[in-house]
């Protein structure tokens, strides 16, 4: 009962956030250095953990799938299915959950903080909102920068497949069978799904991660504790949503 | 740069009145902790309060009352008539309050801490923002410190920072938290010279809240003295030497008595 209570607060917090920034989207422009240092932070900084995990989901991927369907010889088959899944699956959801541990644990841990060392209440007495400021840069800036990190994704685990498909013997199919086949089973929706869920996924992460730092209490273990319950609700959360839009988008 | 900046337009002048402050029986409770307990008390506009009281008595959280940082249990703040309660307060009045831990924004340097408030009201170009910034600098000795970050700062240089950071705001109310606590003799007296030349020059309201006797005496214009939540005592200066309340007295000129340790009697 205690804990519904917490995720009810919580999520109206978070809702709450979210209507106090959208607000102040027009001060955007003259909060670009923020935004653009957010951009970096959220997108840049993300790109080469995404790149190795995304090569290797990729390659494993076609390895299993070249292993197990090579006994019912539908192995060319391979480039259509590690296209598939990624475009519609796995892209959006290994970048969100790569975002939630890389980029909303520090935003969780630094806006806490702020809270804690009442940086916040002194941001609150010279009247500038604590969500204009800190949390609207970063809800724009994950807004452009995350079906970015999810195309990228997606390529990278294309490329994985192929390069795996070529070069293991047991598979041995060269990349042009590949890419035909992932082409030709792949429609334009598809892609367009993905990054819709990558978008969604990345921008609840992010509220959530900013609603959850700003209503920090206490001490440094309570930073900490901050952090965790941070991406913890953010991993729940990609994965109940990814469920419910993944049935709206169907 | 001119050498003798205070006497000069400290800061650009903040022309707006001044503004008064009523609080009417203020109470406040954490828990079963009563830190406040029905005070009230009104400082008129453009003058200069002092909060003396122990520690623990509550006065840090009344200055969070007047700025809304925390929720009243009953009772209300009016700034200027306005509920400091209310979202659009701090809108309508420009209140500073220095911290007494100093608040500063660890992440950005100390010049930028000072520029934030400036900028984020677009209130003049880079170039005006930075004289107003390096005169506030100055006026506080800290004119080497722009580019240091706060946590490359001593104690006494923060608070300095957090102050020259409110007079940066121009504000019509200021609010200080214990501004002299960990200054030198002389930095205490330029905090309190700062004081009085705002409410002479610009007819700031202040409130300040303070252990230093020389900065009560020397500036107030009247003095409350806290204890246990309670407000034992409001006046002017003068009043508080010939105080009969012997709690006023042993707080004002508490004697160190070796052979009857107060410590000790409380262990009996
Ligand atoms: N957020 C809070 N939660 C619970 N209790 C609090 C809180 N803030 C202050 N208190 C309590 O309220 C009382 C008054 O605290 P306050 O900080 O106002 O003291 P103070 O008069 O400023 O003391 P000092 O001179 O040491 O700064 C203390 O007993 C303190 O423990
Ligand atoms: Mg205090």
């Amino acid at each position: 009962m205690k804990q519904l209570n917490t995720i009810l607060l919580g999520f109206g917090g978070a809702v709450q956030l979210l209507l106090q920034s959208c607000k102040y989207l027009g001060t955007l422009p003259r909060q670009r250095a923020r935004f653009i240092e957010q951009c970096y932070l959220i997108g840049y900084t993300t790109l080469p953990i995404v790149a190795i995990l995304s090569f290797f989901m990729g390659s494993v991927l076609a390895l299993q799938s070249g292993y197990s369907m090579q006994n019912f010889g539908a192995k060319q088959f391979i480039g259509s299915l590690v296209g598939l899944s990624f475009a519609r699956e796995l892209g959006p959801v290994i970048v969100a959950i790569l975002v939630a541990g890389r980029v909303g644990s520090a935003i969780t841990a630094e806006l806490a903080s702020m809270k804690v060392y009442q940086e916040v209440d002194a941001l609150v007495t010279m009247n500038i909102p604590p969500a204009r400021m800190l949390v609207m840069p970063r809800l724009a800036a994950i807004v452009v920068m995350m079906p970015i990190l999810a195309i990228i994704g997606d390529l990278v685990g294309w490329f994985g497949g192929a390069l795996v498909s070529k070069y293991v013997d047991a598979i041995a199919i060269d990349p042009e069978a590949y890419f035909s086949a992932l082409r030709r089973y792949m429609k334009f929706k598809d892609v367009a799904t993905g990054l819709v869920k990558a978008e969604i996924f990345g921008f609840v992460v992010v509220l959530i991660c900013c609603s959850i730092g700003l209503n920090t209490r206490g001490g440094p273990r309570e930073i900490g504790a901050s952090v965790t319950r941070a991406v913890v609700a953010s991993l729940i959360s990609i994965l109940v949503l990814d469920y419910f839009v993944t049935k709206a988008l169907m | 740069m001119p050498t003798c900046p205070i006497h000069r337009n400290p800061i650009t002048a903040a022309e707006s009145p001044a503004v008064g402050i009523a609080i009417e029986g203020l109470s406040k409770n954490f828990g079963p902790l009563q830190a406040l307990k029905n005070v009230s008390f009104a400082v008129e506009p453009g003058e200069i309060f002092v909060l003396m009281g122990p520690s623990g008595s509550g006065k840090s959280v009344l200055l969070k009352h007047i700025v809304g940082l925390e929720a009243a249990s009953a009772g209300r703040v009016l700034i200027d008539g306005h509920d400091a309660a209310t979202e659009g307060t701090l809108e309508k009045v420009r209140i500073a309050l220095v911290f007494q831990a100093g608040a500063l924004f660890n992440s950005i340097s100390v010049y930028d801490n000072l520029a934030l408030y400036p900028r984020e009201h677009q209130l003049g170009t880079e170039a005006e923002i930075k004289e107003k910034v390096m005169r506030a600098l100055q006026i506080l000795s800290l004119e080497n410190a722009a580019q240091k970050f706060p946590s490359e700062l001593s104690g006494g240089m923060k608070k300095r920072v957090a102050i020259a950071r409110a007079l940066v705001m121009e504000p019509q109310l200021m609010l200080y938290d214990e501004p002299t606590s960990e200054l030198d003799p002389v930095m205490s007296a330029t905090i309190s010279e700062i004081i009085a030349t705002l409410k002479d020059e610009y007819h700031v309201t202040t409130i300040v809240v303070s252990h230093d006797r020389e900065l009560a005496l020397g500036i107030a214009d009247r003095i409350g003295i806290l204890m246990g939540g309670e407000l034992v005592f409001l006046g002017p200066p003068s009043e508080v030497a010939t105080s009969k309340d012997p709690r006023i007295a042993d707080f004002f000129h508490p004697k160190i008595d070796l052979k009857k340790p107060r410590f000790k009697s409380l262990e009996t």
